[in-house]
């Protein structure tokens, strides 16, 4: 479970939570609420107050770089650091499984990045982000570039991660995808009020 | 065995040829005018008070005074070295990173070749130690200066890649491993010409200088060659150390990129949401 106290993110009102395992919480909220801010500052991304604990386990008792391998933000946008996809990619038969999830195969990790449409490029950080299985997934908009059969793709791909308990925190503007993944909904305002609803469908 | 001595008449009639850069210029209107006349007043006199500091000095062969001259020298580098970086660490931290990695680098070169390879008697003896130092510390200034350069740009160029391999796990010194192999290569590169071309295109300075004093060339060539070799060693050890240093402090102890340290550096723009 992921456990969220008081957490101080610069410009936010504080925030506190929990997620179960297996669970989907929603982060809404309109642009430049903080959706990113609060999910790269449970990445331990930037610098933030408060508590945050992943199985009784607060981020300060382990290394920065442990607490990224459970705790994993893919952003909307991902960045790569090699001119092509395979070097991303440890090689592993999980890979393949993965990659076939979204559609895409060998080809697209030979391929230049800068070549692949953006819906491809998402989808292969999506991959990059799961592949070595991560407690819990802070998915930044994680369909915004992709068309109705890969978005459908994808879901099925989180819904997969929900089953095998990892616990998911997905930032998106599609309410339909969001009634159809998220258990719970957190709420940031633009203002200094916030709420959070329980209830939405599973 | 010993140079003609200069009178002050050739200095004028030397300087007599700056005169025509000044004449280029004015012709040209490129108003560099002012500009050579300072840099050529300064370099006389910087050049005239280390000549009058160094026949004190090394008159003397006192291991303090060689000591003070040789922290000057480190100093007055550490703060040119920080100078000429476009975005630096926003702390004295910087300061102390350009001048420790000067001090290791040129202190352990010059120890090294002034106490192992020449071996004069003393082994602080400032004719040796201190000309060492000197082109040690010029050019491990410069390759410093092209690693943290090449290092700080790509940081703040790259910073959503390296954002992307600490999220993913990484430690920094992993997210930087490729950035910090291209600031160590671009550091060398200098070195690597200048030996490529030394005595075929440029005659080095210190062997053109002891030809002019009289040394046997074959001598001034082995000094030269041992010089290069002490450069280049000073040069890569400086700017390993001065980029691994610049990656701590870009970096903080949850290995986290923090840029907002690089003065200079666009504040952390606010993504999409």
């Amino acid at each position: 479970m992921l456990r969220v106290d008081y957490l101080a993110v610069p410009g936010l009102p504080t925030l506190s939570f929990e997620v179960a395992a297996g669970e989907c919480l929603a982060v809404e909220g309109p642009s430049g609420s903080g959706k990113t801010r609060m999910l790269r500052a449970l990445a331990d991304l930037d610098p933030a107050g408060g508590y945050v604990h992943l199985d009784g386990v607060e981020r300060s008792e382990m290394r920065g770089p442990q607490w990224r391998r459970h705790v994993r933000y893919a952003s909307a946008e991902p960045a790569w650091w090699a001119p092509t996809g395979v070097e991303h990619f440890p090689k592993s038969a999980r890979l393949d499984r993965l990659l076939s999830a979204l559609a895409l195969d060998d080809g697209h990790l030979r391929r230049p990045i800068a070549e692949l449409s953006t819906g491809e490029r998402q989808r292969l950080g999506l991959i990059r982000a799961l592949v070595d299985e991560p407690r819990v997934l802070l998915l930044d908009e994680p369909t915004s570039a992709l068309d109705t059969t890969s978005a459908a793709m994808t879901e099925e791909l989180i819904k997969y991660q929900l089953l095998a308990e990892r616990i998911v925190l997905l930032v998106s503007h599609d309410v339909a995808q969001i009634e159809r993944l998220a258990h719970a909904r957190l709420q940031l305002a633009a203002a200094t009020t916030f709420r959070r609803s329980e209830g939405a469908a599973a | 065995m010993n140079a003609i001595p200069l009178s002050a008449v050739d200095l004028v009639l030397a300087a007599a040829l700056l005169i025509v850069n000044g004449i280029i210029s004015v012709v040209f209107g490129l108003r560099l005018e002012r500009s050579l006349a300072i840099a050529a007043i300064r370099m006389v006199v910087q050049l005239a008070v280390v000549g009058y500091v160094l026949k004190f000095v090394l008159e003397q062969t006192s291991p303090v005074w060689t000591a003070l001259v040789a922290l000057v020298m480190v100093l007055v580098a550490g703060i040119e070295l920080m100078q000429r970086q476009e975005r630096r660490p926003r702390s004295w931290l910087a300061y102390g990173l350009g001048n420790a990695t000067l001090l290791l680098a040129g202190g352990l070169a010059t120890l090294y070749a002034a106490t192992i390879v020449i071996g004069p008697s003393p082994w602080y003896a400032p004719r040796y130690v201190l000309p060492i130092l000197g082109m040690v510390l010029g050019n491990t200034l410069t390759s410093i200066s092209l690693a943290l350069q090449t290092l700080n740009e790509g940081a703040e160029r790259e910073r959503s890649a390296i954002e992307a391999r600490i999220a993913l796990g990484a430690t920094r010194l992993q997210a930087f491993s490729g950035l910090l192999r291209q600031s160590l290569r671009t550091a060398t590169t200098p070195l690597l010409n200048s030996m490529a071309v030394a005595g075929v295109v440029t005659l080095p300075g210190m062997m053109a200088g002891q030809i002019l004093a009289g040394a046997d060339p074959s001598e001034a060539a082995k000094y030269q060659i041992m010089i290069l070799f002490v450069l280049a060693g000073a040069s890569g050890l400086g700017a390993f150390a001065a980029a691994l240093g610049s990656v701590f402090l870009m970096t903080d102890a949850r290995h986290r990129l923090r840029l907002d340290r690089l003065a200079g550096a666009r504040r952390g723009a606010n993504r999409n949401s």
